[in-house]
């Protein structure tokens, strides 16, 4: 009635592939119910596509019959025990089946018509027998080498297809190359649900192997070309998609094992499961940085695990000793493990795995890549990021802390290799040549969540490790090296210089006051000295004065005394 | 040569050819093969074949023994080895060459 429970009803479902990676890839796996085409040259994985497919049905309760025109069933038994499947086991419970069809053109004579009713009889009994929801054919296009008559065969193959379709069995068809077709027989024309091709290409002398689904009828999927691997566990495909941001993110520190570079990232060193990427130019100290911080890490009581694909291990802990480095006690404790290995040495995806398998195993607290560039020489820098981001993430998921090298020529802008982006923390090392010497600075580009230094810093390696000093920063610039001993000498000189003449000039003034106080005790003292004079000048005329007045006073009385006289007489 | 010959040829009056015929159901191509067999076989091999015919349908878990794929497929269980023929057996020639029925011989006899 609704329109959308009818749209529910008949959407297409989807049956889990048993292969790690696909599933996403194809959002959910393959279409149940229908068949799908596997197909690729020899050795790319069909077979161990198609049992995977059906281990992951025995496992979900769906069980499966493998349909063989090439291997017999002991065969299979053998191949895949020695990849530590139990073949056996399962047909003993009864959630998988072989069914062999063996083909010999030369015992068979055609007259006259035929159809293959027995090979439908045979799988329907089979099917029946297991109550098999899933089947395999591998690889149906033997029967056009085991039986004559390929207009008959044909048909017969379309008939096959629907059967399989008509019965409900998800089913997984292979077919080998052709080439110019997907396969030989043109088996793609009859199998128009999915379509995935598996390619191994050899490139640089290195075989990768790569998965790409060429359609998939009424379903979304990725159109890339897929790396993936097939190592113990079977095939797994990792996209970049089938690891989602998920995972934890600590907040608590664990020390790069240079000091002030801890300072540097704001006092406790990296995070706990980030990602640090040390780029430079050669001689720049990357893997002296890197040796820090394994060392450190081991002298912590953790693990720490160094994939190296430049150096081998003896050689290292022999380099590493000159900056007063030993990682020999660590390795013999087994807190330490080299894994070193050319990178050319096999395809990235099997290095992938290895990877995978050696951090699985040891367990550490880091890893280290020294150097990660080096992996570009295995593949395209675009499989490179891809294979890369996916390492990342896995570790991360793992909280493990990832410290990596890379490379970077001058000149170079791709030097990073694009992965930069993915990781938390990216510290450069350069190498400044000046006045006839080549000096080494670092300096954090970023760190994701902390705070840290803005500073570039001189890089040294010493006798006890690393150090970092403060540059010097004046007006001429950042100076580095023996120009900076010589700056910071030529300014302690000018300093004490400096000083001198201050107090050679605070002297001059000292004496000058001494003086200048001198002459106002000469000049106070011939004052004192005046005014005593003048004193003695002013009360003479004073005294003079009195006396002129005394006698004028006794002149009048003399003179008043006669003329009384007069008056009276 | 021709004492060696003689042999052969006794060999093959004294066995019982035992043939096998595979169909799956009365279909018009079981039947069909089924009458060329008879006809072929009361020709060439009067008195000295045995025809079992299977019939699939009734019997699928017996598909396996002879590794059977096309219907019809007569199957020559003696004598030894086997031999496998396909289709409807309209091809007389093709089954005598198929069977290893030497047909001058056979209608010698006759």
């Amino acid at each position: 009635m609704n329109r959308n429970s009818d749209l529910n009803k008949i959407i297409l479902k989807k049956s889990s592939s048993g292969i790690e990676g696909l599933d996403e890839i194809t959002e959910g796996g393959l279409p149940t119910g229908r068949p799908t085409l596997i197909c690729g040259s020899a050795g790319c994985g069909k077979t161990m596509f198609a049992m995977q497919f059906l281990l992951n049905g025995a496992e979900n309760d769906e069980p499966g019959l493998f349909v063989s025109f090439e291997e017999t069933q002991k065969e299979l038994e053998k191949n895949f025990a020695s990849l530590g499947i139990d073949l056996k086991s399962l047909e003993d419970e009864k959630k998988f089946a072989v069914e062999y069809i063996y083909m010999e053109r030369s015992e068979i004579e055609e007259t006259g018509e035929f159809d293959l009713e027995g090979l439908f009889i045979r799988l329907d009994y089979a099917v029946k027998q297991l109550g098999a929801k899933r089947i395999v054919l591998d690889t149906v296009e033997a029967i056009f080498s085991g039986l004559p008559n390929e207009f008959i065969l044909r048909a017969e193959l379309r008939r096959l297809f629907a059967w399989t379709k008509d019965n409900g069995l998800t089913a997984v068809i292979t077919g080998e190359r052709g080439e110019n077709s997907l396969t030989r027989y043109g088996l793609e024309e009859y199998v128009a649900d999915c379509v995935i091709l598996l390619d191994n290409p050899v490139v640089n002398k290195i075989s990768t192997r790569n998965l790409r689904i060429i359609k998939y009828r009424g379903s979304a999927h990725g159109f890339n070309e897929y790396p993936f691997l097939i190592d113990s566990n079977g095939i797994s495909v990792l996209p970049v998609t089938s690891l989602l941001l998920e995972h934890e993110a600590s907040t608590e520190y664990i020390p790069s094992g240079i000091e002030s570079m801890d300072e540097m990232l704001g006092g406790g060193g990296f995070y706990i499961g980030s990602s640090v990427l040390i780029t430079g130019e050669s001689g720049t100290g990357k893997s002296s940085a890197a040796a820090s911080f394994a060392h450190e890490t081991c002298k912590n009581g953790k693990k720490c695990l160094i994939f190296a694909f430049e150096e081998s291990p003896k050689q290292i802990i022999r380099n590493m000793r000159s900056i007063g480095i030993d990682l020999q006690p660590w390795v013999d404790k087994g807190l330490l493990r080299f894994h070193a290995t050319r990178p050319t040495l096999y395809g990235l995806e099997t290095h992938l795995v290895t990877i995978h398998t050696i951090v699985k195993e040891f367990n550490p607290d880091n890893v280290i890549f020294d150097p990660i560039s080096n992996l570009i020489s295995v593949g395209s820098s675009d499989e490179v990021k891809s294979m890369l981001t996916r390492l990342i993430d896995f570790l991360k998921t793992m909280e493990i802390t990832t410290l990596s090298t890379a490379l970077t020529l001058s000149g170079n802008q791709n030097a990073d290799i694009g992965v930069s982006s993915l990781m938390d923390t990216w510290i450069d090392l350069k190498s400044v040549e000046t006045n006839g010497e080549r000096n080494r600075t670092i300096d954090i580009i970023k760190t994701r969540g902390m705070f840290h230094s803005n500073q570039v810093r001189e890089f040294k390696l010493t006798n006890n490790g690393i150090k970092l000093i403060k540059l010097y920063l004046g007006p001429k610039g950042m100076l580095t090296g023996s120009a900076r001993v010589s700056q910071i000498a030529l300014e302690k000189y000018m300093k004490l210089e400096r000083s001198q003449e201050i107090e050679r000039k605070q002297r001059e003034l000292e004496q000058k006051r001494i003086k200048m106080e001198a002459n106002i005790s000469e000049i106070k003292a011939q004052f004192e000295s005046e005014k005593d004079e003048l004193n003695r000048i002013i009360s003479q005329e004073e005294l003079k004065e009195a006396n002129i007045e005394d006698q004028r006073n006794i002149m009048a009385k003399v003179r008043h005394s006669n003329s009384n006289n007069q008056g009276g007489a | 040569m021709s004492g060696s010959k003689l042999d052969l040829e006794k060999d093959n009056d004294d066995e019982i050819w035992t043939l096998r015929l595979y169909v799956a159901g009365q279909t018009p191509k079981s039947i069909e093969a089924f009458a060329n067999l008879k006809d072929i076989c009361e020709t060439y091999l009067k008195d000295q074949f045995v025809i079992e015919v299977i019939d699939l349908v009734k019997h699928p878990e017996l598909a396996k023994n002879d590794n059977i794929l096309a219907i019809p497929t007569l199957v020559r269980k003696l004598p030894a080895p086997v031999k496998k023929i396909i289709g409807t057996l309209a091809n007389e020639e093709k089954v005598l060459v198929g069977l290893d029925i030497n047909p001058e011989h056979k209608q010698d006899r006759n």
